[in-house]
């Protein structure tokens, strides 16, 4: 998950760790976005849980990206919102 | 010996809470990276610190997004963003006669460059009372306009009717500044549910964070132009200044190691409650005006009730000069206060009290009874000796 400022990607790690979900601060790769330094990686299988979490809390994010993780070498992401 | 009353919180205030030391020393051994610049874990540790107070500040001030609310380095520089991006296109600009020189001097400047017209609505010096017919009626004549209002006054503490000055400002349409240097910290708010178009604060006053921080809140759909523009850690592609909140207005470094003390003073804040403070500060007034009551040869300016003020109370010595006033209490009695005009000449004309100016006693949280007995007794023996016609400056 990208974002446009740094702040929203601090503020959406507080957020999804207090709804008890996975995620961690992941410096952002250049291609899925160049907007701040950090992203925030989540499980796929939780990502209507993620979104609903961030959208309740009214935590802008930029979009959600998703790799396929093959033998620990990711794919390009593929920009899914 | 003198003794170490400080008595100067409108100033800036002191002692800070302990959390506040503590959290800037976390900051620079575990923290230490620029705030939102890069993917390093110093850098994401030092975007953490701030975020979090930006979360806990809102939660404090009855902010419904961290992201209304913009850090600044003081509560003018918040004013000045506040105030030269909002008068654009308007023709005459509102005040009162209680503001301070973070926002006579914008609107001064203004007016001298012939961009607008002020109109200065004169409070009651004393009491602080506004007319709000008055202020209505000068709002609905304006047009374009913009107001700007203190919530208190840095001279006598008095608080302005400030939801009433708001709700007709809304009804007039008329973008409306609030000045929260003095209440912020002190008596609750609730900004999102206030209206105004923009509020600015100081870190370092009743808000117990360490100088060198700010606060500044836009209200949802009001994004002036920034004042500055440069380097925010987003967007870093493009030449142009980011759109969004807060990256818009926060070019440049953030004051991260203050900012992190500012955090823990509003987790102490919120510990300790706005309600439980502005009651403390309250009955400290009320001891000080007790105390005071029936000396001879002195004035003490503002409210009558301390309910109606915020911890601040401006007096004169009969025959006195105020610096020399507050020269003695600091001297003899180590008693800290602030002589002068306090940067406000129209609230001091307002008073009947420029040029000179008055001596101002601002009290916390942390002040202690024994504190204002100690200030009491010196202006109490200040004002008899002056009476008594001994020579100023003599030891007591």
């Amino acid at each position: 998950m990208s974002f446009y400022a740094s702040e929203h990607a601090m503020r959406a790690e507080r957020v999804l760790e207090r709804a008890d979900l996975q995620a961690r601060l992941v410096p952002g790769p250049r291609e899925v976005s160049p907007n701040c330094g950090v992203a925030v990686a989540f499980l796929w299988e939780q990502e209507p849980d993620v979104e609903r979490a961030l959208t309740e809390s009214k935590v802008r994010f930029e979009a959600i990206h998703r790799y396929e993780l093959d033998d620990s070498v990711s794919t390009a992401g593929t920009v899914v919102r | 010996m003198p003794g170490d009353v400080y008595l100067d919180n409108a100033a800036t205030s002191w002692p800070k809470p302990p959390g506040v030391l503590e959290a800037i020393k976390d900051f620079l051994a575990q923290a230490g990276g620029n705030t939102g610049r890069s993917g390093h874990h110093r850098s994401i540790a030092s975007s953490r610190a701030v975020s979090l107070a930006r979360e806990r500040l809102a939660d404090l001030l009855g902010v419904e997004s961290p992201d209304e609310l913009i850090f600044t380095k003081n509560a003018t520089e918040g004013l000045n963003v506040a105030i030269y991006g909002l008068a654009d296109g308007v023709a005459q600009i509102v005040t009162t006669s209680l503001e301070h020189n973070s926002v006579m001097r914008p609107l001064r400047d203004l007016e001298q460059r012939g961009r607008c017209a002020i109109e200065i609505v004169h409070a009651d010096g004393n009491t602080g009372e506004i007319d709000v017919e008055e202020w209505t009626a000068r709002l609905r004549a304006a047009s374009p306009a913009l107001a700007v209002a203190t919530h208190a006054s840095n001279v006598t503490g008095a608080l302005l009717p400030i939801e009433a000055l708001a709700a007709a400002a809304r009804e007039a349409g008329v973008p409306l500044v609030v000045d929260a240097s003095q209440s912020a910290g002190h008596v609750p708010l609730s900004l999102s549910a206030l209206g105004a178009a923009a509020v600015a604060m100081p870190g370092h006053k009743g808000l117990l964070g360490p100088s060198g921080t700010g606060l500044l809140y836009f209200a949802p759909g009001v994004e002036p132009e920034p004042l500055m523009r440069g380097g925010t850690g987003s967007q870093s592609e493009l030449e142009y200044q980011p759109g969004f909140l807060p990256d818009r207005y926060e070019s440049g470094t953030l004051n991260a190691i203050g900012i992190a003390g500012l955090g823990a003073a509003a987790e102490y804040l919120a510990d300790v409650g706005i309600d439980s403070v502005q009651e403390r500060l309250t009955d400290l007034g009320r001891r000080f005006r007790d105390g005071l009551a029936g000396v001879d040869g002195l004035t003490v300016l503002g409210p009558a009730d301390p309910a109606d003020s915020v911890g601040i109370a401006s007096l004169n010595v009969e025959g006195v000069p105020c610096a020399t006033t507050a020269r003695l209490l600091d001297d003899e009695w180590g008693v800290m206060t602030r002589a002068g005009l306090h940067c406000s000449p129209a609230a001091h004309r307002s008073l009947g009290t420029a040029p000179e100016g008055t001596v101002r006693f601002s009290w916390g949280n942390d002040t202690s009874d024994a504190d204002i007995d100690v200030a009491i007794e010196a202006v109490r023996t200040i004002a008899a000796r002056e009476r008594s016609a001994e020579p100023l400056g003599t030891v007591a």
